[in-house]
């Protein structure tokens, strides 16, 4: 659109018109979301106890943050909780998707089953499982209940496999729409390349391993990032489901920051856990936006 | 001062500069067709002219109006595109008269251009369709009723046909040349297809690399040629260039080429001052409807050569039998009748009429001018 | 992803097929496992389910826990169900959805048929927004909201939302009008409609099935939010979530699991509704930008 210093007034005006309608959404941004960011940040180089104060005090929370058992113990849990949580999500997903693309019938039926629990909330998700798995009136009781009384499972209790608890009630609620994001990959793969693969002989093994799987890069680069950033903001299902216990067993970044600003009165060293968070997640986020910004355009 | 000026306007984006200088003047009532490659700059020199791209430098004027920044619904410009561009959501009619909504036309006026529109195009029984289940003509139809009934001062035209099947192609080609007689209206069309370019125009732009090669009549680009480019760009099959050292023989300059055996065939050119290329290479153009058997040639011309030469394919198409041999180490194209006696493989007497042969500079590209 | 079955080239021998409808259909249920729990269990007497008959059909079919959950059951010191607070998440999203989507559809509109320099990384910016652990914005915007006067209200909730909801919205919008011709913008410009007129009448006529995924997807996830609950509302103002959480973790006294399990479905009950009605609509919104092509 012509723009040149003797425009007419109805071409000036269309030109500044989409600027300004994209302004709002613009200024909340840089407020609301970076603004917030860098005002994080810098509390977590404060004093800040109860309320947030501007006392200087350099790397200190950083420090007593790496020194406190509870952050290693949340560190711990999310190395775990994550790595579980992506593998066995990514690993479902797959055979999900494979499985389904075998026209199968019933597909209408199982597609919508595996995928609803992404419409709950993780609330609704952490109580259900919560009471499932709790040994006194859970899976544990039933079983004893049905004569089987030497059934234990009673993880949700133990310290050492309450994490795991917590893997499980997380893939349960996700695996369906990794499921789906193969599944439209999977779709996505020319016919041809598969006949012309069958016509040089090719197993339906070989041809998953060697043609298929490989053409799903980019559907599993999406899976990796979606899922790391989901598990790193992990705070609702810890909340319900075991309230980061018991003890702090399955306590998880987000949690500690939470109880940390909110209960325990150390802004300055929440601020800096959740700056930590906020590190992690934008180094995979931004590599990943960049790459796929470039081709957008 | 022409109707539609177009005054040494260049299109940067940034550093990079697409167009470069273009000059042209339209007369009222011509229909001016941008033709070139992909990349050339034609469309983004038609989107000029309506406004939809900013101008570098340089000046468009319509009716002696200077039009840089002018907003495209304030230029009097109407424009169909190559995807038509029919609003999905509107009936046709109200496709044809959204233009003139928007200009605050009151409804009883809007009501009776469109008729009269639709009753020129014969598209009154579509009006209260939707886009959607027209076909591509009748979309074409109403994309040009919804210009027309803007009474517009310029035309422009982008691609219009290019997405049509060969057959409807040609018709609605004819539709628009109809059109442009009855109408005498002034027109800017972009198009790829040199066959339109020809049929369609009363003057050509050739356009490459954001450059006009050559702006003349269709006859004019066809016979006389400015460059190869325009050359073996208009006409199909292309013009078949290849290199030759002038010879003089008998106070004549003469192309000598070689042929299939290494052998030189000498074909004497009309144009004289070809004499002060004695020696030197050129590259000699000869499209392929002039090189014929004995039986076909031209009569009319006064300069038809001999040239014996072996056949390498030969290309039965219906209505004329093509003819491939090798000329200055290049494989060239001759358009035979159809029923021409010849085999691969034959030694063939070939008639050249060298009346309409054009010699080039090899390193400027240029046409030698008589 | 809508066709029932497809056409693959490849080829299962029978057993290999009976292995595959065996593994989908354990895995099947395995997802509807919970469901089966929370629907049995909150129509049963809460001693059918101590009694170790938490997987059983009911034996004795009972609403109470629902009309408690609903109306009485205690929710931190009020005994008041979670009536309310499914009217306080009715107050927080239906602003929300409806000023995000709205604003998501501008900005995409701006974004694709209005370009100017650096508006991809305006829309990058954006999008990153999106990706933030909230854990960095709750200190800076719990104090805003104390600022603004919103602090604990069911309108500080919904701004919230909207903020951090934009990016999304941006998203979906912006990748439909991509594809949407631009010659029709121009086309119109020509006839002389202007940046409102041609969102009006050419755009937002034809953006149904975007504004829909961009709705549905909003709801949900707005619904279903937590920690903005768990951060900004107080007693009053507190989203049904939140509440739900307050009803289950509470430790005194007996467990009535049955009005837990009650209280979650009615909690789940809005966004499953939704999804089990557009489900096609909730996973081209999941789709939208996670898959590359």
């Amino acid at each position: 659109m012509a723009g040149s210093a003797d425009a007419d007034f109805k071409t000036r005006l269309q030109n500044w018109i989409p600027k300004l309608v994209l302004s709002p959404s613009l200024a909340m941004m840089m407020v609301f979301v970076y603004g917030f960011i860098l005002f994080s940040v810098y509390l977590s180089f404060t004093d800040s106890r109860i309320l947030p104060s501007f006392g200087w005090v350099g790397w200190e929370n950083y420090d007593k943050l790496w020194r406190l058992s509870h952050w290693e113990t949340s560190l711990i849990n999310m190395g775990i909780f994550a790595g579980l949580y992506i593998v066995i999500c990514t690993c479902i997903g797959l055979g999900l998707a494979i499985f389904l693309d075998q026209k199968i019938r019933g597909e209408g039926l199982l597609r919508p089953i595996y995928l609803y629990p992404m419409a709950l909330s993780f609330i609704v998700t952490g109580t259900a499982w919560k009471w499932f798995l709790d040994p006194g009136i859970g899976l544990e009781n039933v079983m004893h209940t049905w004569g089987w009384t030497s059934f234990e499972f009673d993880w949700i209790k133990n310290r050492d496999y309450a994490i795991y608890t917590v893997v499980l009630a997380a893939v349960w609620q996700t695996s369906g729409f990794v499921m789906a994001m193969f599944l439209a990959g999977l779709r996505g793969i020319d016919n041809e390349i598969l006949r012309a693969a069958q016509m040089d002989g090719a197993s339906n093994w070989n041809l998953y391993r060697r043609i298929i799987i490989p053409q799903l890069r980019p559907a599993f680069l999406s899976a990796f990032v979606i899922l790391s950033h989901l598990a790193i903001k992990t705070f609702d299902l810890v909340i319900a489901l075991t309230g980061g216990g018991p003890g702090r067993a399955t306590e998880l970044p987000a949690t500690f920051m939470y109880s940390y600003t909110f209960t325990r009165n150390q802004m300055g060293i929440g601020a800096a856990s959740a700056t930590i968070m906020l590190m992690t997640i934008a180094a995979i986020m931004i590599p990943y936006l960049y790459a796929e910004l470039r081709e957008k355009r | 001062m022409g109707f539609l000026d177009i005054d040494n306007a260049t299109k940067s984006y940034g550093a990079v500069e697409v167009l470069h200088k273009v000059d042209i003047s339209v007369q009222e009532g011509e229909f001016l067709v941008l033709v070139g490659p992909s990349g050339c700059g034609k469309s983004t020199l038609l989107n000029m002219i309506a406004g939809l791209e900013e101008i570098t430098s340089g000046e468009i004027r319509i009716k002696d109006q200077v039009m840089n920044g002018v907003h495209p619904s304030n230029r009097n410009i109407a424009m169909v595109f190559q995807s038509y561009a029919l609003y999905p959501n509107m009936t046709v009619g109200q496709n044809i008269t959204f233009g003139l909504e928007m200009h605050g036309v009151p409804k009883p006026e809007r009501d009776k251009a469109m008729h009269e529109v639709a009753t020129l195009l014969q598209i009154e029984q579509l009006l209260d369709r939707k886009p959607g289940q027209l076909s591509g003509g009748q979309r074409q139809r109403v994309a040009m009723g919804r210009a027309l009934v803007r009474e517009p001062d310029v035309f422009l035209f982008d691609e219009p046909l290019s997405n049509l099947d060969a057959k409807l192609r040609v018709d609605m080609r004819t539709e628009i040349k109809k059109l442009h007689q009855n109408l005498g209206t002034t027109i800017v069309y972009v198009t790829h297809d040199q066959i339109e370019a020809m049929t369609l125009s009363s003057r050509i732009a050739v356009m490459n690399g954001g450059y006009v090669q050559q702006l003349g009549t269709p006859q004019e680009i066809y016979d006389t040629p400015a460059n190869i480019f325009v050359a073996t760009f208009m006409g199909s099959p292309a013009m078949n260039v290849m290199p030759a050292k002038v010879a003089m023989l008998n106070g004549r300059p003469h192309a000598e080429v070689a042929t299939h055996d290494g052998s030189m065939a000498q074909l004497p050119f009309s144009q004289d001052n070809l004499a002060a290329w004695d020696g030197r290479d050129i590259l000699l153009g000869i499209r392929p409807e002039t090189i014929t058997d004995m039986d076909g040639a031209d009569r009319k011309s006064s300069n038809i050569a001999q040239m014996t030469n072996r056949i390498v394919v030969t290309e039965p198409a219906g209505s004329d039998t093509f003819v491939s041999m090798q000329l200055g180490g290049r494989d060239v194209i001759a358009r035979m009748r159809s029923d021409a006696e010849v085999a691969a493989g034959q030694d063939f007497d070939f008639a050249v009429n060298m009346e309409k042969a054009v010699a080039f500079d090899p390193e400027s590209e240029m046409r030698i001018v008589p | 992803m809508s066709q029932a079955t497809q056409d693959t080239a490849i080829r299962t021998g029978r057993v290999t097929r009976a292995l595959i409808y065996v593994v989908l259909i354990l895995f099947s249920l395995f997802y509807l496992l919970p469901l089966y729990v929370m629907l049995s269990n909150s129509v049963k007497p809460l001693e059918e389910i101590t009694g170790g008959g938490m997987m059983n059909l009911p034996q004795v079919f009972t609403l109470e826990p629902w009309i408690k959950a609903w109306s009485s059951a205690q929710i931190g010191v009020e005994p008041t169900g979670l009536r309310p607070y499914f009217w306080n998440s009715i107050k927080m999203v239906v602003p929300a959805v409806i000023v995000s989507t709205i604003l998501g559809a501008l900005n995409g509109y701006v974004l694709t048929k209005w370009r100017f320099k650096y508006d991809t990384i305006l829309f990058g910016l954006m999008l990153f927004a999106c990706f933030i652990p909230f854990q960095i914005v709750l200190i800076p915007m719990a104090r805003m909201l104390g600022l603004m006067g919103l602090a604990g209200t069911t309108w500080g909730l919904a701004l919230v939302h909207v903020v951090y909801g934009i990016g999304f919205t941006t998203l979906y919008f912006r990748n439909y009008y991509a594809v949407f011709p631009t010659e029709l913008i121009r086309a119109a410009q020509i006839d002389g409609a202007g940046f409102f007129q041609i969102f009006w009448r050419i755009l937002l006529p034809s953006s149904g099935p975007i504004a829909v995924v961009s709705i549905i997807w909003q709801f949900t996830n707005i619904w279903n939010d937590f920690l903005f609950g768990a951060s900004f509302a107080d007693a009053n103002s507190q989203p049904m979530t939140v509440a739900l959480n307050n009803l289950v973790q509470s430790s005194t006294g007996v467990k009535e699991y049955n009005v837990h399990f009650a209280g979650a479905i009615l909690a789940a009950m809005p966004t499953l509704l939704v999804y089990i009605v557009a489900g096609r609509y909730f996973v081209r919104g999941l789709m939208a930008g996670s898959v590359k092509g």
